[in-house]
């Protein structure tokens, strides 16, 4: 399977002899890198294009000029304050809880069960699983399992952790439960193809240098893993940032939990207000490799492809 | 006898709740295509094997789908093509654009959905092209292609240089060693990208609602429907999809299994 | 055994052959002449150079400059599917996704060679392994995979065989069998054999000619027991077997011998086993070739006595015992005494003197690093 595309643990030793290319290289990379230029690109141009222009003065809805109308940046930033705040929180919430709970489920299945490749191999098969089937329809699934005549609701209820007038689906908990699910199998993958190389005599070294097995997991097995951690928190907190199906209310959401790409689909689908959907997309997409840059260059890994 | 403890058990019982959790959706969708519902399939109304019998019933869904495995097939090929070339490229020869060539594949793992549909999306508006099949497999190719590129990478680094220089060093040209050494030999990488890029395009949502116009995949087709409730027989297609998913990748593994059982043996 | 596949063994010759890497130049003018039919060994330790130059016989290598002729005809700009050359690699190289049978066949079939099945089979009955023609290479052994490496590329009667350290992946008792083998399938099939080890023994037991290769360069070249009777240099001294080197300033010479002062001791060298005959020189004995004494030996102008000095260590090693005997102003030096009975029975810390016939010291060209020349 192509577990190798959440490549998570170290390089994979590169043990071939590079040669010099002529046209051969050029033959080989070409066709793709112009067509990543073209529709990769180009579309990121256009979009920092289109968020720099102005309203029509014919006033037709949906028509603009060219124009360097920075203050759609600015409007944006007010306007979308919630949704800008919202995302992010979300993103981060669901992060941390995607890697609490992938953590030890990656390890069990990369370390515990090597001696059983068979049942390794099933149970990452049923990590997987998830991928098999549509992502919406899981959702779909989530919110009647918690839907507001549930038994998890009652249970809530019952124990008065919501008031009798509170119910679960629509809240921030909602939207922060469903994304954290959907992308648990990002996280659990790359943890797992780095916790899988680990080499399991270095926990033995230190157990023999006198540490504790809680020392042995701080100054050992996690350090070891942290380009697997990287990696999947990565894969998951990306996405999610940029996620707004789950926050739809025709899904786990409400007005009230509206996202970043929430609005752009509103402003670029709906209202047709290309200028703001493109700012608030190029703002989005800053913001993350402002914090992707900033986050992989702290931890030390930059060989991530 | 074994000291019973609490620790030890703690781990796999933790492991085993975690994939129920990750498994009950699907558990609860797949017993949902036996809902012997009309509408709203939301409340269970008994067992049927109706919507199973007569899944184009609903010629909404079976068109969906239909879009689905065409744009999935067609995207899958391109960015298969593509990828495996960029991959061989990269592991295997040193030229000056490989950072460029790194970095354009990195970016478009590293940009969400929304920006990567909706700059599509303005750029085909812009040029006045209008949103259809082939605009939505235009995108598909391009966001399968990086993950094409790293799957098929992995496997071109395992790949030992010294078996295609025995092949040159045995008489083939160029061409034959890549035909009958290099290509045999990445082909499990590739056969897992182009698994890989399929489920990505099948699955995918966003980018596809942006640049779609009037045409409806699955995902799409159930994020309409969503509003006022899914009909089973869209339960019944992501069912059927899973199950066949599912049975392939056991059977490669239970293969792969016994195979290495009589490796070991030998 | 002349089939009609089978290329006219052919002697190599590389001409003033020069490879530069970014940053290191991995051979540097080097000159090679092969004859046909010889088994021909470099020996050198890694980083020498030997493998480029396998790499560069193979046309997996391009040279920065000089010429690759085979049979009198200029390949240097030939590709390696162009040669008539074939290659046993280190790692075997086997193609996992084909049989046995089948990677055998392989250089026949793309050469289209008629009965390219039959002749396979019996390369592989040749080496033994006809019986597992239908297994994947990882299901052999190490040893089976190397026979299967051999036989491929034997099978296309190639004008030179190069062997990349075939060997070295092999346990020593496997090797020991696997040299035997090689060594009388070269005899049998007549062909010219490059072989590149870094194994001196290997290369000594094996080679018609061995050339001793340190840092890019040939060092040395010559028949095995040439070799090691009368090393030139100080690193084909040391790497072919051990040596106990004397560094000093000639004092005394005549004719037909010339010597040097060590620390009050005269060491003396034939004229004609020493490459320099004036200044400061380094000369040499092998260890076997010296005796001890407890007492100081009289003998005559055709021996050297040196000592007396001190036995810091004996180690017993089976067939001989090897004692490190530390003499004052002249250093340590090692003598190995086989276990018959000849040797005095001397216990450590015990004083003795060291004496080896003149017509065992060898003189070196050079000095051991370190040692400036006067």
């Amino acid at each position: 399977m192509a577990f190798a595309a959440f490549g998570g643990g170290a390089p994979a030793k590169d043990n071939s002899t590079k040669r010099k290319g002529g046209p051969i290289v050029l033959a080989l990379i070409l066709p793709g890198l112009i067509y990543l230029g073209l529709f990769f690109m180009t579309p990121l141009v256009s979009l920092l294009v289109t968020a720099l222009e102005s309203p029509d003065p014919s006033g037709a809805i949906g028509a603009y000029f060219y124009d360097l109308n920075f203050g759609n940046f600015a409007t944006v930033l007010t306007d979308y304050m919630p949704q800008i705040l919202r995302s992010f929180g979300y993103a981060f919430a669901a992060t941390v809880f995607a890697l609490a709970i992938s953590y030890p489920l990656a390890y069990f299945i990369g370390v515990k069960l090597r001696t059983s490749p068979l049942i390794q191999r099933l149970m990452l098969t049923l990590v997987i699983a998830p991928f098999f089937i549509s992502f919406l329809l899981r959702t779909i699934a989530w919110k009647q399992l918690l839907s507001d005549d549930s038994g998890f609701v009652s249970l809530l209820h019952s124990l008065h952790i919501l008031a009798p007038s509170q119910f679960f689906l629509g809240s921030d908990a909602a939207v922060i439960f469903g994304l954290t699910y959907n992308f648990i199998p990002f996280m659990t993958l790359p943890l797992f193809t780095n916790l899988e190389r680990l080499d399991t005599r270095l926990l033995e070294a230190a157990s023999d240098l006198y540490a504790s097995p809680n020392k042995v997991f701080r100054k050992v097995t996690l350090p070891l893993s942290m380009p697997g951690i990287i990696s999947g928190t990565l894969l998951t907190f990306i996405p999610i940032a940029g996620d707004y199906v789950n926050a739809s209310r025709d899904f786990l959401g409400s007005s009230k939990t509206s996202m970043i790409g929430t609005m752009v689909e509103a402003d670029f689908l709906q209202n047709w207000n290309y200028p703001s959907a493109s700012a608030l997309s190029v703002l989005l997409m800053g913001l993350i490799l402002v914090m992707v840059t900033v986050y992989v260059r702290r931890s030390g890994t930059e060989d991530l492809l | 006898m074994r000291k019973f403890s609490l620790g030890k058990l703690a781990l796999p019982v933790y492991s085993v709740l975690a994939l129920v959790f990750l498994l009950t959706p699907i558990a609860y969708t797949i017993l949902f295509s036996f809902n012997d519902s009309t509408r709203s399939n939301t409340v269970w109304e008994g067992f049927t094997l109706r919507h199973w019998a007569q899944v184009c019933n609903r010629q909404d869904v079976c068109d969906a789908v239909t879009n689905s495995i065409v744009i999935g097939i067609i995207s899958t090929i391109f960015a298969t093509i593509l990828g495996t070339a960029l991959a061989i490229a990269l592991v295997r020869y040193s030229f000056r654009a490989r950072s460029l060539v790194s970095l354009s594949l990195f970016l478009p793992m590293a940009t969400p959905e929304v920006v990567l549909g909706a700059g599509l999306a303005g750029l085909f508006f812009n040029a006045g092209v209008g949103a259809g099949m082939v605009t939505i497999i235009i995108a598909h190719v391009m966001f399968c292609l990086s993950f094409v590129v790293v799957t098929v990478k992995a496997r071109v680094q395992t790949l030992d240089p010294t078996l295609e220089e025995a092949g040159a060093d045995l008489y083939a040209n160029p061409r034959q060693v890549f035909r009958k050494i290099t290509l045999p030999l990445l082909m499990p990488g590739i056969i897992s990208a182009a698994l890989l890029s399929f489920a990505l395009s099948f699955d995918d949502f966003i980018i596809t609602y942006f640049n779609s116009g009037s045409v409806s995949t699955f995902p799409k087709y159930i994020y309409v429907a969503a509003a006022r409730g899914v009909p089973a027989e869209a339960n019944v297609i992501a069912s059927a999809v899973f199950i066949l998913a599912i049975v392939i990748v056991l059977a490669t593994q239970i293969r792969g299994a016994i195979k290495r059982a009589k490796l070991a043996k030998s | 055994m002349a089939t009609s596949n089978a290329f006219a063994g052919a002697d190599l010759e590389l001409i003033d052959i020069r490879k530069d890497f970014p940053g290191f130049t991995a051979l540097d003018d080097m000159d090679l002449h092969i004859p046909a039919g010889q088994f021909f060994a470099l020996l050198g330790p890694s980083g020498c150079g030997k493998t480029t130059t396998l790499r560069i016989v193979a046309g997996l290598e391009t040279p920065t400059q000089g010429q690759v002729m085979l049979g009198g005809k200029d390949i240097t700009a030939a590709k390696p599917h162009e040669r008539p050359i074939n290659t046993v690699f280190q790692s075997y190289a086997l193609f996992p996704h084909m049989t046995v049978l089948d990677n055998v066949a392989f250089g026949l079939r793309q050469r289209k060679v008629a009965d390219a099945q039959k002749l396979a089979v019996d390369a592989l009955n040749l080496v033994e392994l006809g019986h597992l023609a239908d297994r994947r290479p990882q299901q052999l052994s190490g040893g089976q995979q190397q026979r299967v490496a051999l036989a491929r590329a034997l099978v296309n009667r190639p004008s030179l065989l190069l062997l990349d350290e075939p060997l070295g992946a092999l346990d020593l008792k496997l090797r020991r069998q696997m040299q035997i083998e090689l060594k009388a399938i070269q005899l049998e099939v007549g062909l010219t054999f490059l072989h590149v080890t870094h194994d001196q023994e290997e290369a000594m037991d094996m080679a018609d000619i061995v050339a001793v290769m340190n840092k890019g360069r040939i060092e040395q070249m010559g028949a095995p027991e040439v070799l090691y009777d009368r090393p030139k240099t100080v690193f084909v001294s040391k790497f072919l077997g051990q040596s106990n080197l004397f560094v000093g300033d000639i004092v005394e010479k005549n004719a037909s011998s010339v010597s040097i002062e060590v620390g009050g001791n005269k060491i003396t060298v034939d004229k004609k086993r020493a490459e320099k005959h004036t200044g400061k020189i380094a000369i040499g004995v092998r260890p076997e070739k010296a005796d001890f004494h407890e007492k100081k030996p009289k003998l005559g102008a055709d021996h050297i006595v040196i000592g007396p000095g001190e036995i810091i260590d004996i180690r017993f090693t089976g067939v001989s015992n090897q004692y490190l005997i530390d003499i004052p102003n002249v250093g340590e030096i090692t003598v190995f005494a086989q276990n018959i009975g000849k040797s005095p029975e001397v216990a450590l810390g015990a004083q003795v003197y060291v004496s080896w016939k003149v017509e065992h010291s060898y003189g070196l060209a050079d000095l051991p690093s370190g040692i400036e020349e006067a």
